[in-house]
């Protein structure tokens, strides 16, 4: 019999528009997968002929829950083309608000957008709160919002509601799906979290908006440093980031931390949580800087899952193409030569599998043409992973010592092997084992501030952009869904041209010339899906990446004009 | 309207909505803010200070009490266009009402794509089905600009490849209210910056019922719950500006209710980011402030639960709750009267531009904030300062 098709749009629980469709043979296995962006929104071309001062803030808007990492990326690319170093002050805070970035953002996936993958929300209703209450001690000495009495009325609050019928947000999920293993107990847990955690988050937000403005969408940074020094030398202020840093940590460490080694015991023999990653490089920069000179995650490359050898990152081996892409020019160019017009192909027509596992008529992806609005980066003609789980795993194969032991304990307090990394749990772990670094090491960063603006008050450094020169830059680094590069170049004193290499388009790539899929596609085939009409197994795999699909869509220009091609030479000029 | 009618008015209206099927079973709130350790005190705080932020007299605040306690009878259907996410995290960001207090408690969101347990057909079905089953009593929220027309399927949602635009139609036909949640539902936003590649519109441009615009990028969550919160009470639409921005939280530039204000008036700048002037909190006018020209109450509210907004983190306003702000505010850091000449608008002058983007910002009061600036006593806060 011929495989089937399986439609899953839109995939919930994202950031922006993402649809994923797979082939199923009779046996509900998974022979291929197709990852398609159905939304296009041209930033980089709307960024062109501006002020580059402006580029970080309208880079920002590509997205509101990374809400940090594009605008200081976009003000950082600007300061590497003008050759400007800010004062350690401002780099320092820039890595607070970072702090603050990564810490939000994995709890909120964690709890809010990965967490229905892992909790049976009705399966909570059975529970016991007296015996949850003492199995919460099984994961952490000092458990939080997990006393009788709290989970008494989480399990009251979760009852009425599904008792109405008004399930909310929480209607028509895949409730009672076989693949979720957790006890009532533990899924009351995990709920009783899930509610806290949206109070958390609040807390953690606010770290990056004391020093920001507002988050999302902070405003202190600009060009050649921050412009919160108000803030800065305001010692309540200081205080103020302190203690509600430590509740975060408090959190990170006794509820998510626990919350995590529990699936990650729970569930170790659940194939769609344990399944070998479908494309085994990995890729990551340093990030986060907490002192004068080093830097809390490592750089580097690794082939084919193998931990003996780390290689460096050589920056002219990254290229994207278009071949199955909506654009018009299929090769594969250097960020700095980005060349996109646009190509719009659409749907075809075809029956496939419905919610009621009959056949519907749907419009479905062209895989033999193109199918997404994003591009299939690679490096050196190879797909690679990036993300919290690369930088994990380099910091962890470079010996980092501020990495190695919180991977050992993750391995002990679990009992999993080293290969357990490689799978969508280990992505899932190493977001937690990020924060728990964070949690443990970024107060050096807070410290090494704190004692430099007694002697230092230095926040900007000025410049001046010459309207007679060209310039060209970008910005690399690790941000909460992996590696990100942008690259400007800027002429007659404007933004010529600008290009953004996104995680999740590392991750969510489609089929490159070369036929290689990336990691989305390739970790979804050879999964069995237990009910095609219910796909969870796809959406955990595909939450493991915690995609963000606004910040993978690319550049393209819709009245197909070029946007300029250049050769780079040794003189730095260009030639068009 | 005097006060008293007023006060009639909105009884009357939150009469009518107690009579309207409940969604929910019957649950007081005061045993319901038992339950979460809120006294009636707090609650009581809470709704004052919503009262207040209303423009609404002290007296009101019973009222407003009332209204949160009936916002269970909306069904809230909300829709992601082009966007960036950004305005629902800031409605997760807001703290009173909890979001998980209006999750479970309070409003029923019934679509919500970032938190919606459902995905694929399951969530196209639970958004069909809501808007027939509460056809005419919704709220829809929108968020994001809408790619139109020629251009529409620069997005598509679900198994049969609908567009945003022909969702948001839909969704707007049978909706009770509307509104456009930040600047790019209210008015494009970003993706509609020349050269709008996708085509990219605001809600009311696709939709011919009225939309409420709530912009900025994002709006603060205390705006969009005190939208929501207006119009439980109300039951009509707020009081509009020509934007058709709600005038409780959009009618006053942010420049005069600045904390800064004062160093405006006494002609005391920040000249470069980072100098003395900034350290001491001076007016960030001279480099790219654009709170003379924007509407919206950040100052009062800031953001967070109060704990900051731009300029008190020392960057100026960029203007992000005006239409076409990034055509019109830009170059960001640099006043309006200095613009590059050389800019998206090809060489035309800054004020060609304004006029061509159909936004004159140069209007007398423009002229009279740069001319004050200029004429301001420059000091150059590097000399004699050690």
């Amino acid at each position: 019999m011929a495989n089937k098709r399986v439609i899953v749009d839109p995939i919930t629980r994202i950031e922006g528009h993402l649809r994923i469709e797979v082939e199923i043979d009779d046996n509900n296995v998974i022979q291929k997968a197709y990852s398609s962006s159905t939304l296009w929104r041209g930033l980089e071309t709307i960024v062109k002929n501006r002020d580059p001062r402006d580029a970080g803030f309208l880079m920002q808007r590509i997205c509101g829950v990374c809400t940090f990492s594009h605008y200081r990326a976009g003000i950082e690319a600007v300061e590497d083309a003008l050759g400007i170093v800010p004062p350690l002050n401002a780099k320092l805070t820039r890595s607070l608000m970072n702090m603050s970035l990564f810490m939000h953002d994995h709890v909120v996936h964690f709890y809010h957008l990965h967490g229905l993958d892992w909790v049976d929300v009705v399966a909570a209703l059975d529970a016991d709160p007296e015996k949850a209450a003492k199995e919460a001690f099984k994961y952490s000495e000092a458990p939080i919002a997990t006393g009788e009495n709290d989970l008494i009325k989480v399990k009251k609050r979760v009852k009425e509601f599904v008792d109405r019928g008004q399930l909310g947000p929480f209607a028509n999920a895949y409730w009672g799906h076989k693949t979720y293993r957790f006890t009532p107990e533990q899924n009351l847990i995990l709920l009783a979290h899930y509610l806290k955690a949206l109070e958390v988050q609040r807390d953690l937000a606010k770290l990056m908006a004391m020093f920001g403005g507002k988050q999302p969408h902070p405003q202190s940074l600009t060009v050649g440093g921050v412009t919160c020094i108000m803030d800065l030398l305001d010692p309540s202020r200081m205080g103020e980031y302190l203690t509600l840093f430590k509740k975060g940590v408090d959190f990170v460490e006794n509820a998510y931390q626990a919350d995590v080694i529990m699936a990650g015991k729970i569930f170790k023999d659940e194939p769609s949580v344990t399944q070998q990653a479908g494309v085994m490089n990995f890729m990551a920069h340093k990030e986060m800087q907490l002192n004068r000179s080093e830097f809390l995650f490592d750089s580097g490359i690794i082939y084919e899952g193998d931990l003996s050898k780390v290689f460096d990152i050589n920056e002219d081996l990254i290229t994207e193409e278009a071949t199955h892409s909506w654009y018009a020019d299929d090769e594969a160019l250097h960020p700095y030569d980005g060349k996109t017009n646009p190509e719009y192909t659409g749907f075809r027509d075809m029956d496939t599998i419905g919610a009621d596992g009959t056949e519907v008529h749907s419009k479905v992806i062209d895989e033999k043409g193109k199918y997404s609005w994003i591009k299939s980066p690679r490096y050196d003609n190879k797909p690679m992973e990036v993300g919290p789980l690369a930088c994990i795993l380099i910091s962890y194969a470079k010996g980092n010592e501020r990495i190695v032991p919180l991977v050992d304990d993750f391995l002990a307090k679990t009992g999993l092997p080293k290969a357990a990394l490689f799978t969508a749990l280990g992505r899932t772990a190493a977001r937690m084992i990020q924060a728990r670094a964070i949690a443990k090491y970024g107060l050096e960063a807070f410290n090494t501030l704190i004692e430099n603006l007694k002697v230092d008050q230095d926040t900007y450094t000025s410049y001046k952009i010459d309207k007679n020169l060209e310039y060209k830059g970008r910005f690399i680094g690790d941000v909460p869904r992996g590696m990100l590069s942008h690259w400007i170049r800027i002429k007659n004193g404007v933004v010529e041209n600008y290009q953004a290499v996104v995680p999740s388009t590392w991750n969510a790539g489609p089929i490159d010339a070369l036929g290689q899929v990336g990691p989305y596609e390739a970790n979804l085939i050879g999964l069995k899906v237990a009910d095609v009409s219910q796909p969870l197994e796809i959406i955990r795999i595909i939450h493991s990446f915690d995609p963000c699909i606004a910040c993978a869509v690319h550049v393209m220009d819709k009245k197909g004009t070029d946007l300029g091609t250049y050769r780079v030479d040794p003189n730095y000029g260009t030639s068009c | 309207m005097d006060t008293k009618k007023l006060y009639e008015k909105l009884s009357n209206r939150l009469l009518d909505l107690e009579k309207l099927p409940k969604l929910k079973e019957e649950k007081s709130i005061s045993k319901h803010l038992d339950e979460k350790g809120v006294s009636r005190r707090d609650f009581m705080k809470w709704a004052t200070a919503i009262t207040a932020m209303l423009a609404l007299p002290a007296s009101f605040t019973p009222l407003v009490a009332k209204a949160a306690k009936l916002s269970d009878r909306l069904p809230i259907i909300w829709l992601h266009m082009a966007e960036c996410t950004g305005c629902s995290e800031s409605l997760l960001r807001s703290d009173a009402p909890t979001i998980d207090s209006l999750i479970f408690d309070y409003i029923s969101l019934e679509y919500h794509e970032t938190l919606m347990a459902a995905a694929g057909w399951q969530a196209e079905h639970n958004l069909e089905s809501a808007i027939e089953k509460y056809k005419g009593q919704y709220i829809l929220m929108v968020e994001g600009g809408i790619p139109s027309g020629d251009s529409a399927s620069f997005l598509t949602i679900g198994g049969h490849g609908k567009t945003g635009e022909q969702s948001a139609i839909e969704a707007s036909n049978n909706a009770a209210a509307i509104f456009a949640i930040g600047t790019c539902s209210s008015y494009g936003g970003v993706q509609a910056a020349i050269p709008n590649p996708t085509g990219a519109v605001g809600l009311s441009k696709v939709t011919d019922k009225t939309v409420i615009n709530v912009p900025g990028c994002p709006p603060s969550e205390k705006n969009i719950v005190g939208t929501l919160l207006h119009y439980i009470l109300y039951g009509t639409l707020p009081a509009l500006d020509a934007y058709n921005r709600p005038k409780w939280a959009y009618g006053q530039r942010i420049h005069d209710l600045c904390e800064r204000r004062g160093h405006f008036d006494a002609g005391e700048f920040v000249e470069e980011f980072g100098d003395e002037g900034a350290k001491k909190g001076y007016c960030l006018y001279k480099v790219g402030c654009k709170g003379p020209y924007t509407f919206n109450n950040c100052s009062k509210n800031k953001f967070n639960s109060h704990m900051s907004w731009p300029i008190q983190a020392g960057h100026g306003c960029i203007g992000c709750s005006e239409p076409d702000f990034w055509d019109t505010m830009g170059p960001f850091e640099e006043p309006v009267a200095n613009r590059l000449y050389d800019t998206v608008f090809k060489g035309l002058g800054a004020d060609a531009t304004a006029d061509k983007v159909g936004v004159g910002l140069l209007t007398v009061t423009g002229i009279g904030i740069a001319a004050h600036a200029a004429i301001s006593k420059f000091k150059n806060p590097k000399e004699g300062e050690e």
